[in-house]
Formats: C-alpha cells, sequence, structure tokens
C-alpha cells in the first residue's frame, strides 16, 4: 500500500558540518545515516527527539516542523489526519507513548496564589525556618494522650506508620520495562538523598535496588509482577494499583521484545514474553475484594508499612477514593489524566479521564465530608510540571505530588512520544543497553536531586510570600487560590473563589 | 469582681491600635443569678428575624429568660442591631444522645447557618460578648458596661484590614466557655476552617479568629487534650526544636501532634487570649509577630498588647513580663473573683 504520510518533521543539515558523524550515532530512530561522507535523513521516521540536534558539536542540525500546506482545518488537525492515514493503512489501534497532549483546558494555568502584605507580613525564607516536611501514612482523627508517674505527658496509642517526607515530592511510579534498570538506579538514588520516596511501579523491584528499600514504594498491580514476600518487606511503603491516570481502565502492556533477562527475571516471567496486565486485578470486582488485598497486604507486612492504592481520576474518583480510604488505605493517589505511559492506546489517552485539579478538589472534598480526611495521604499526580503546579495541588488539597514526567524530562526527555517505539534516544524509556547506557548515573542522580531541590526551594519562596512558614498551612487551604477564567461550575468543584473576590 | 470601666479604661490606652470599626468585651461572672443557664447572645439585623430564632429556642430549650441587651445612644456608634439575650436550660429529654454542650453548639451553628439575619455572638454560662463597630470605649459605653461586675474582662479593639467590618464580625469570638480575641491574621484560616468544618462547626461570622474558637472547643473540650498541647498545635515547635527534644516520649507526642493537627496550626502573625471559665491565656504565633505582655498585680492577671495599656489601669504591678514566641501566659482563678 502506498504511504501517504508526510513527514512530521524535516531533518536539515546546515552550513557548519563537519561530518563527525555524531547525529547518525546519535539517532536511534534511524533517521540519520552518513552517505559519502554527509550526514542524509530520512525524514519520515524523525520523531523530533532533538537528540541529534543537542549533541552536534557545530550546531548545524536543524529539526524543524514540515509546514505542508495541508488546508487549514482546526476541526480536522493535521494530526487527526494523520491518524486516520496511518490507520487506513495498519487497520490496527494507535498506540502512543507519555502523556495526554490534546488542548483540553489546563486548570492549573487559571489558578493565581494570594501574597502577604502589610497585615500578614511575608516571612524571608532565607531567614527564617520554613517547613515542608510531611509525612505519608493514615492519621487518627484525634490524639489520645496519658500522664506518665512524673507529669509528663505521652502517646496512649502508638500511629499507624508514618514515612518522613523531606518534602512533599514523590518520585511517581514506572515501571522496569516502561523504563530501564538505568533509570530505576537514578530514581532509587535520588531519592534516598533527597529524603523522599520513589516507586517501582508494577514491574518488580531489581535484586540490586533492594538496600533503597527504605526509599521504595513498591507496586502491586494486576499482574502481581514481581510481588513476593522480600519485595513486600524491603519497601518503605506498598501501593496497590488499581488505576492509572494515561490508561484508565486498561492495564500495563509490556510487549515480549522489551521483556530482556533482566526484567524477566524481576518480573517472574520467561525471557521475551508479553508481559500483559489485566485490565482489572483478577480479584477484585469490588470495594470489598480490595479491603481485602489491602489487608492482606498489610497482614503480609506486618502492619509495619503504610499501604496505598493508586486510582485513576475518572468520574467518580471521589465514591472510590472514599471506599479506598474505608477499605483501609494509609495512602491514596489520585492520578490525572494527564499523566504520563510508556505505552497506551492513543483513544484511551487522550479521551479518558477527567483532570487532576477537578479530581484532587472533589476528593478532598468527598473525604472532608465524610469526616475521614484525616486518616489518608493524598497524593497528586499526572502531569504536575511546576512547582506552580505542586504549590497548587497542595492547596487544593494534595498532601504530596508524584512527579513522573517532569523527572523523566530532567533526564532529557523532549517528550517526543515516542516511548512506545522502545527507542528512547534519551536512554529511558527503552531496553536497548546501548541507548540505556546514555543515562550516566552519577548525572543523572544530580538532575533528579536538583529538580526536588529546586521545587523545595521554591515551595519555600512561596510559603514565605504567603506569610505561613510550615505546608501544613497551604495544604488545602483553598483560600489562598483564586481563580480567572473559569465557569461557575468548575469554580464549585475546585472550592476556589474568581480572582477579585474577597 | 471588676466593673466594666476598668477594661474600658485599659482599651482606651490602645486607642491608636483600632480604626472605629470594631470593638468589643466578653465578660465572666456578670451573670451570676443565672450561672446555670447558658446565657444566649443574639443579633439581629432586623427586629422581624427574631422571632425564628425564638421559636427554634423555645422549641430546643427550656427558656427562663429573654431581654433585650440594654444599651445607651453613643457618639461614634452609628446605626446598631437588635441585640437580644436569653437564658435557656436544655432538658435532658432534648439531647438525643449528644452531650449538653454538643448540643448547644448545633443549636449555634444553626442559628448562624440556617435563619436568616441573625448571629449568635455568645452562648456560655454566666458569661457575654458586647461587640460592635465602633471604638472600644464607645462601644463599652454603649453597652453601659460600668454596669456590669466580672472576674474577668477581655476587650479588643479592631482594625480591619482583610474582611469587611460589621458588629457580628466584632471580637471577641465566643463559644460555651471559651472567648478569643486576636491581633494579626490567621493566614492557614483557609485549611483551618475546612479542618473544623470536617467535626460540624461552620463558620459563619466571615472573620478568621472565629475559627480559633471552635478550634479551642475541639481540641480542648471535645478531644480533651490538656492546654499544653493545645498550644502545641496552634504554635507547634519547629520541627528542629521537636528533634532535639531528649526525652523520647516527648519527641514522638510532638511529632505526632504536628502529624495528626497539622490543619489546626494556626499560622501567621498572632497574639491572642484565650478566655475560658478558670482563667485566661495569652499566646503569640511562633515567631511572635505581634506584640504580648503579661503582667500581675497582688491577685489581678492581666495580658495586652501593649505595656502602656495595663500599666493604665494597674499602676503598681507586681511584675511585668513579655511571653515567649509560641509560649502561653496563663492565668489561672483561685476561686471567683482573685486570680493569679
Ligand atoms: S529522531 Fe531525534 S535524533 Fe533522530 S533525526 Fe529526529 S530529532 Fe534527530
Ligand atoms: S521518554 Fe524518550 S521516547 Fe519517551 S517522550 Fe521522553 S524522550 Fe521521547
Amino acid at each position: 500500500m502506498r504511504n501517504y504520510l508526510l513527514p512530521d518533521f524535516l531533518v536539515q543539515v546546515g552550513e557548519g558540518c563537519s561530518a563527525c558523524g555524531r547525529c547518525a550515532r546519535e539517532c536511534s530512530f534511524g533517521v540519520i545515516s552518513m552517505e559519502s561522507g554527509r550526514p542524509v535523513a530520512r525524514h519520515s521516521r524523525c520523531v523530533a527527539c532533538a537528540r541529534c540536534v543537542t549533541f552536534c558539536p557545530t550546531g548545524a542540525l536543524r529539526v524543524v516542523p514540515n509546514q505542508v500546506a495541508h488546508r487549514h482545518n482546526p476541526y480536522w488537525s493535521v494530526s487527526l489526519r494523520h491518524d486516520l492515514m496511518r490507520q487506513a493503512q495498519t487497520g490496527g489501534m494507535l498506540l502512543a507513548g507519555a502523556g495526554n497532549d490534546l488542548a483540553y483546558q489546563s486548570i492549573w494555568d487559571h489558578l493565581l496564589l494570594d501574597a502577604s502584605q502589610v497585615t500578614n507580613p511575608s516571612i524571608d525564607p532565607l531567614r527564617e525556618p520554613m517547613e515542608v516536611v510531611t509525612f505519608l501514612g493514615a492519621k487518627p482523627s484525634a490524639l489520645q494522650v496519658e500522664a506518665r508517674p512524673e507529669g509528663t505527658l505521652r502517646l496512649a496509642h502508638p500511629l499507624p506508620p508514618q514515612i518522613r517526607l523531606e518534602v512533599p515530592i514523590l518520585l511517581g511510579a514506572m515501571s522496569l520495562g516502561a523504563v530501564n534498570l538505568n533509570v530505576h538506579r537514578i530514581l532509587a538514588r535520588a531519592a534516598q538523598e533527597t529524603g523522599t520516596l520513589w516507586n517501582c511501579g508494577e514491574g518488580g523491584l531489581h535484586e540490586e535496588l533492594y538496600e533503597f528499600g527504605p526509599s521504595t514504594v513498591v507496586q502491586v498491580a494486576s499482574g502481581r509482577f514481581g510481588v513476593h514476600p522480600r519485595y513486600l518487606e524491603r519497601a518503605a511503603a506498598v501501593e496497590i494499583k488499581m488505576g492509572q491516570g494515561a490508561k484508565p481502565g486498561i492495564g500495563g502492556h509490556l510487549p515480549g521484545e522489551k521483556v530482556t533477562a533482566e526484567i524477566a527475571a524481576t518480573r517472574m516471567i520467561p525471557e521475551g514474553a508479553d508481559a500483559l496486565s489485566p485490565a482489572p486485578h483478577h480479584d477484585i470486582y469490588s470495594i470489598e475484594d480490595l479491603a481485602q488485598l489491602v489487608g492482606a497486604v498489610k497482614q503480609a507486612t506486618g502492619f509495619a508499612k503504610p499501604v496505598g492504592v493508586k486510582i485513576a481520576a475518572v468520574h467518580h474518583v471521589a465514591a472510590i477514593a472514599s471506599g479506598a480510604v474505608r477499605a483501609g488505605a494509609d495512602f491514596v493517589t489520585v492520578d490525572g489524566f494527564r499523566g504520563g505511559t510508556g505505552a497506551a492506546p492513543k483513544v484511551v489517552r487522550n479521551h479518558m479521564g477527567i483532570p487532576l485539579e477537578l479530581a484532587l478538589a472533589a476528593v478532598d472534598d468527598r473525604l472532608r465530608e465524610e469526616g475521614i480526611r484525616n486518616e489518608v495521604t493524598l497524593v497528586a499526580s499526572g502531569g504536575i510540571r511546576s512547582s506552580g503546579d505542586m504549590v497548587k495541588a497542595l492547596a487544593l488539597g494534595a498532601d504530596a505530588v508524584a512527579v513522573g514526567t517532569a523527572a523523566l524530562v530532567s533526564l532529557g526527555c523532549t517528550l517526543c512520544q515516542a516511548c512506545h517505539t522502545g527507542r528512547c534516544a534519551w536512554g529511558l524509556t527503552t531496553q536497548d543497553p546501548k541507548l540505556a547506557a546514555r543515562q550516566d548515573l552519577e548525572e543523572g542522580v544530580e538532575r533528579v536531586g536538583n529538580l526536588i531541590r529546586a521545587w523545595a526551594t521554591e515551595l519555600r519562596e512561596v510559603l514565605g510570600a504567603l506569610g505561613i512558614n510550615a505546608v501544613e498551612s497551604l495544604r488545602g487551604n483553598r483560600e489562598r487560590l483564586r481563580a480567572v477564567g473559569l465557569d461557575a461550575e468548575t469554580l464549585a468543584v475546585l472550592g476556589v473563589q474568581a480572582a477579585g473576590r474577597e | 469582681m471588676v466593673p466594666g470601666q476598668v477594661i474600658g479604661d485599659l482599651m482606651a490606652a490602645m486607642h491608636d491600635r483600632s480604626n472605629g470599626l470594631g470593638g468589643g468585651f466578653a465578660a465572666y461572672g456578670i451573670y451570676p443569678e443565672m450561672a446555670d443557664s447558658y446565657a444566649i447572645h443574639v443579633i439581629y439585623d432586623r427586629d422581624d428575624h427574631r422571632s425564628a430564632v425564638e421559636q427554634l429556642l423555645s422549641a430546643a430549650t427550656f427558656l427562663v429568660r429573654s431581654e433585650r441587651i440594654y444599651t445607651r445612644p453613643t457618639p461614634g456608634i452609628g446605626v446598631a442591631p437588635d441585640m437580644w439575650r436569653y437564658f435557656v436550660q436544655v432538658p435532658p429529654a432534648n439531647l438525643g444522645g449528644l452531650s449538653e454542650e454538643d448540643y448547644v453548639v448545633r443549636l449555634v451553628m444553626r442559628v448562624n447557618m440556617e435563619l436568616p439575619g441573625s448571629w449568635v455572638v455568645s452562648c456560655g454560662k454566666n458569661l457575654g460578648v458586647f461587640k460592635g463597630v465602633g471604638y472600644p470605649e464607645d462601644i463599652a459605653n454603649f453597652f453601659r458596661l460600668e454596669e456590669y461586675r466580672a472576674y474577668q474582662w477581655i476587650g479588643h479593639g479592631r482594625f480591619p484590614t482583610n474582611t469587611v467590618a460589621w458588629w457580628g464580625g466584632a471580637h471577641p469570638f465566643s463559644l460555651l466557655e471559651w472567648s478569643v480575641v486576636h491581633n494579626g491574621e490567621i493566614s492557614s484560616y483557609g485549611i483551618n476552617r475546612r479542618y473544623v468544618e470536617m467535626f460540624g462547626y461552620r463558620c459563619t461570622l466571615r472573620t478568621d479568629t472565629e475559627v480559633l474558637v471552635y478550634l479551642v472547643d475541639l481540641l480542648v473540650r471535645r478531644h480533651r487534650l490538656p492546654w499544653r498541647l493545645l498550644y502545641a498545635i496552634l504554635a507547634p515547635p519547629f520541627w528542629e526544636q521537636i528533634e532535639r527534644m531528649s526525652d523520647p516520649d516527648r519527641r514522638e507526642l510532638y511529632t505526632a501532634l504536628r502529624q495528626v493537627y497539622g490543619s489546626a496550626m494556626a499560622n501567621g502573625p498572632f497574639s491572642i487570649i484565650i478566655g475560658h471559665s478558670r482563667g485566661m491565656i495569652g499566646l503569640t504565633d511562633r515567631a511572635k509577630l505581634r506584640p504580648l505582655m503579661a503582667a500581675r498585680e497582688g491577685f489581678r492577671f492581666y495580658l495586652a498588647s501593649e505595656e502602656s495599656a495595663i500599666r493604665s489601669v494597674a499602676p503598681n504591678l507586681d511584675c511585668i513580663w513579655a511571653p515567649k514566641a509560641g509560649f502561653p501566659a496563663e492565668g489561672r482563678l483561685l476561686s471567683q473573683g482573685v486570680s493569679a
């Protein structure tokens, strides 16, 4: 069949090219090859990952959008037309990597923060303490104390298990398989160094990383990949994955070609076999079943660590979150529709789920209405792009945020959305050892660590400007948010007033 | 017992801290002959809103006495709402499993939430709150406070900045035996409010201070926490200080207080006075961004934003001190009329 698709991008070799061949070596999509000593491009394969441009020593390369004069039609966008052609050629479901890129309204960008002046002086975070420590775990709604014989007080009952996070930023779940072991090494060490947690995702935890157990959240997902007693024992916390924002309603799919020996051993499946997580957990068909699994995991871990549930932001997310809390979840991760993924059917990635902002507000409200907000740590994830988004998420009601895509971007990811091809030129979502080797451990740890430290510094700065010196006074404090350009219904869901209102 | 003249004079000394948009007083011990009834002070923006409240009170309580709160025309005080006080008792049969206090709190929340144009400004036994829009010394004159004698007075002059001035928004804010006056701003109000709402309180008075009185009620009365833990919740020690605590039980307790009651922390600059039936407490935020002075003269205990205010009514102090940031100054009642 003749291919009607025109290249999305053009690779242009300009004047200064020294013909060093670096671009050809860097391109993992087979776009550039050296022919007669000159780089030559097969444009149609280019995904605009910008790897070649970044590494070209002479700055001679350009990757530009292929501006064909398709008749402008905002309704039938070029990318839609391309998708139709692709489907006409293959008859298959379109796969996509990374997160939903459609231009749905980003509510974060319509929320603005308050600042202090006069009556509530702002605080200088360089001079005054500014506390951002956060604890992951269920809290009782009231404390009971008892007096010791000498008159001092102590707790009558110890609290359920708590994990201290130096910053309210977690590294979100990315499975071994979706990313490679090098990336896991980086995330694990970065989490340890910054005093937070990373999440190994649903593909198990490589033996080599067991030493990072105290900084690790391990997942139990519908495929039960890599779940065994030591896995649970080593973890700081366990997360039962019920859903994922990028692909609510379906399980993770790792094609056999990505299942290397390492991954096979970690997932406890044969090498080269497809690792297909079933859409539902086959032992969870109702909320009672989830309660049983939460209970089973707690029992298996001696009630010594928080057990959480991750859910995708979908229409009934508030009811589901409330059910999860009542099922015993010590933390609930709400994953919004902008969340990333190694691979997902495009139709699901682009059209399912709801925005994190609304889901988070609805969940926090519901848990408060039911008087159980205290009993759970609420983690917001799925498309948190900046410390600004993080601060707004905290103000809407999250205890902490989890970042995946942002961490990958700190490691070089350019959001070319080619993760599902397994050819990530930045060595992230690929199992090709040559490509994976592009991630240098030391440098990667520093980059991810810097990202977390930078956001923490920015959080302190914002707290100071808000005139508060502890993050717990920001959490759920929607009074410090105002909205511009949102309709009344959205404002009501968010529990935020329009800008200009007192 | 101290006549209302004294607190009026003390507040007059701090005239410049107000701007005429709010003044108020809590008087403890002013209704000795009605000491076992809840004294419910209500303000009505219009007289025709009164019948709904009175119907509710007659149905829900045993109404012992009701009367208009007497006032006198005072220059500087504009149009005043109608103000009434009701002395009520709760028939045990009405409680339906609630404690008497919880029952009264619910009743108050219902009036404030559901009945238009009516707000309960105080509802404790043997105490009353008198407040309005004006300078505190004028408010004292307006309410003829010199005619009341209390064992404990708390006064406040307001300079509202974040919310509009109205009669219900003047300090003190009071619920049951608690009353709170506040100098500063609760920058954490948004979450403090959502936190107390989880426990059935409703903030209706459009001022951040209101939430503090509900926090006191929740933590001290309902959660039965000792006072010193209330201070550690409102103005908690910094993590650094907690980590330095040598006694592991203490460290665990203070850690748990922050973990469990983080949403109840009052963040932002404040000095507050919390009144209760057996004394009063002065407390500042943990960075002490607002002034507070405490003093003693004989058996009398004083708290004020300014030393001059205390000295204006008590020239021969035994001692005067500035409480440390986040540390309370507590005055306890020895017996009615004697404090230390
Ligand atoms: S795929 Fe990436 S590396 Fe290859 S040509 Fe395109 S931009 Fe350059
Ligand atoms: S992870 Fe790699 S393939 Fe995926 S979007 Fe980022 S750069 Fe592209």
